[in-house]
């Protein structure tokens, strides 16, 4: 009777440790969703380099913002708008007040072959809801996602924000207000540039830049976090560093001047 | 396919059974045998994960668990971390929703052993724990399977209250579901596709075999 008990025992315990992966204790860095494709190619970067793994967790701001209070176990957090970082800094819940790594810029992005046409004042987009072409429009959700409250700052400003209000649909974040954008139930979406300049989505959709004054600047700060350790102030060292400049610049982001 | 995520999933689920294994047992027999007050009330309670929106569970378990709660502090101050956003947390909340699960299939087959086998093992002087081995479990295998693969299954695919109190940190509590709900957001329509087909291959083998094991109406057992 003993003897299978323990074969149990020891294939439990063995299938266990072939389930488990070598990664625990690497920085768990928590960054707004616009930062999905530049912060995977800067991961790797810093990888390449012998910085070691980076796990990457995406969210919108103010969700993230939120279970870091709860006690996420993150050690960096990416804002997309200084007031989370800013906030966080103020309970001191950070080790410092963090730096701006860039500005964000928002646009239209639209399926091609649809009813819309992305332009920069959105004149396509007022000729399709007059016209009574569209049905389903996507943005962050504005409650927490920055992105959405500047495409709602930006709607407004250009007069369409009571005609779409019923229309819209929201992303928990600004991620996945693009892909809702274009799945093909949406006839397009209020998003972020660093999102539309990468190639997944680049070859999908049509975008085009809505003026940077139609809306509160995207000032995106980030900081870290109280529990953080080496390994991560390694990787905030790194996104301070001219390989991860470049790489924000190429993702559209309005670098701020060197530190 | 993110496989960490599977195998982050697979030993949520395997944890998720051990753990509710042994519980599933001693709760399936006390509810089938047992006669005390306020027992449709307990049934009721542990049948309520059934209805019960995940997000509602999560939302309690973030509250229940936060560092701001009595149980959240005391675990932060023990481990060092909080519960929220933690493998552990991770594996209570999945115990907590798979309990029906566990226990319902178990209650039944110890339900349809016959009192008279139960005290003819008495009669004979087997001990209850010989009992138990020998006589209870042999008879109750389907349903004590059963709710394993139940368990197993439905802890691959929780999504809600995953999504609300795990915080999809990967190689913690970034489990396939949250995967694939990542994967979608992240344009990688491939990866997504790849790994719903393995939850789809998956869930329908559990599923198959929880009906393959169900006793057959016309093999009723006596005794």
């Amino acid at each position: 009777m003993h003897a299978p008990k323990r074969a149990l025992a020891l294939s439990l315990t063995l299938l266990w440790a072939c389930l488990s992966h070598a990664w625990a204790g690497s920085p768990v860095v928590a960054a707004a969703a616009d930062l999905k494709f530049a912060l995977e190619q800067v991961a790797a970067g810093f990888k390449a380099q012998g910085g070691g793994e980076v796990r990457l967790v995406f969210g919108s701001s103010g969700n993230l913002y939120r279970q870091i209070l709860q006690g996420a176990p993150f050690g960096l957090f990416l804002s997309a708008d200084e007031g989370f970082a800013v906030q966080l800094a103020d309970a001191g819940m950070t080790q410092d007040r963090g730096v701006l790594y860039g500005v964000g810029r928002i646009g239209i992005l639209v399926p091609p072959g649809g009813p819309l046409k992305a332009d920069a004042e959105l004149k396509g987009l007022a000729q399709a809801l007059a016209d009574g072409q569209v049905q389903r429009f996507a943005i962050a959700n504005p409650e927490h996602a920055p992105y959405g409250q500047r495409a709602e700052e930006a709607l407004r400003h250009a007069g369409l924000w009571d005609a779409i209000k019923g229309r819209l649909v929201f992303g928990e974040n600004v991620a996945q207000a693009a892909q809702f954008a274009l799945s093909g139930s949406a006839q397009g979406g209020v998003v972020a540039y660093s999102l539309a300049l990468s190639p997944a989505l680049a070859k999908q959709g049509d975008f085009a830049l809505i003026p940077a004054d139609w809306h509160a600047p995207l000032r995106q700060r980030m900081v870290l976090l109280a529990g953080a350790d080496e390994a991560t102030r390694a990787f905030y060292d790194h996104l301070q560093g001219p390989a991860a400049r470049a790489v924000m610049e190429r993702f559209g982001f309005i670098l701020p001047d060197a530190p | 396919m993110d496989w960490p995520a599977l195998s982050l999933s697979l030993q949520l689920a395997l944890a998720t059974m051990l753990v509710l294994l042994p519980l599933g047992v001693w709760a399936g027999r006390t509810l089938a045998w047992g006669r005390f007050r306020g027992k449709a009330l307990l049934e009721a309670l542990l049948a309520l994960p059934l209805v019960l929106p995940p997000t509602v569970l999560g939302f309690y378990l973030l509250v229940a668990m936060g560092g701001g709660s009595a149980l959240g502090h005391w675990y932060q101050s023990i481990t060092g971390h909080t519960l929220a956003f933690s493998f552990e947390g991770l594996l209570i909340a999945s115990v907590l929703f798979n309990l029906p699960f566990a226990i319902q299939p178990m209650q039944r087959s110890f339900e349809a052993i016959a009192l008279e086998v139960r005290e003819a093992a008495l009669c004979c002087g087997m001990s209850r724990w010989r009992i138990l081995r020998r006589i209870e479990l042999p008879l109750a295998w389907p349903g004590i399977l059963s709710a394993m693969v139940l368990t197993f299954a439905h802890t691959l695919g929780e999504f809600g209250v995953v999504l609300m109190v795990g915080g999809s940190i990967p190689g913690e509590t970034k489990t396939i579901a949250i995967a694939i709900y990542d994967r979608v957001q992240a344009f990688d329509t491939a990866a997504a596709g790849r790994m719903s087909a393995v939850l789809l291959g998956i869930s329908l083998a559990a599923i198959g075999l929880s009906y393959l094991i169900r006793p057959s109406p016309g093999r009723v057992q006596h005794g």
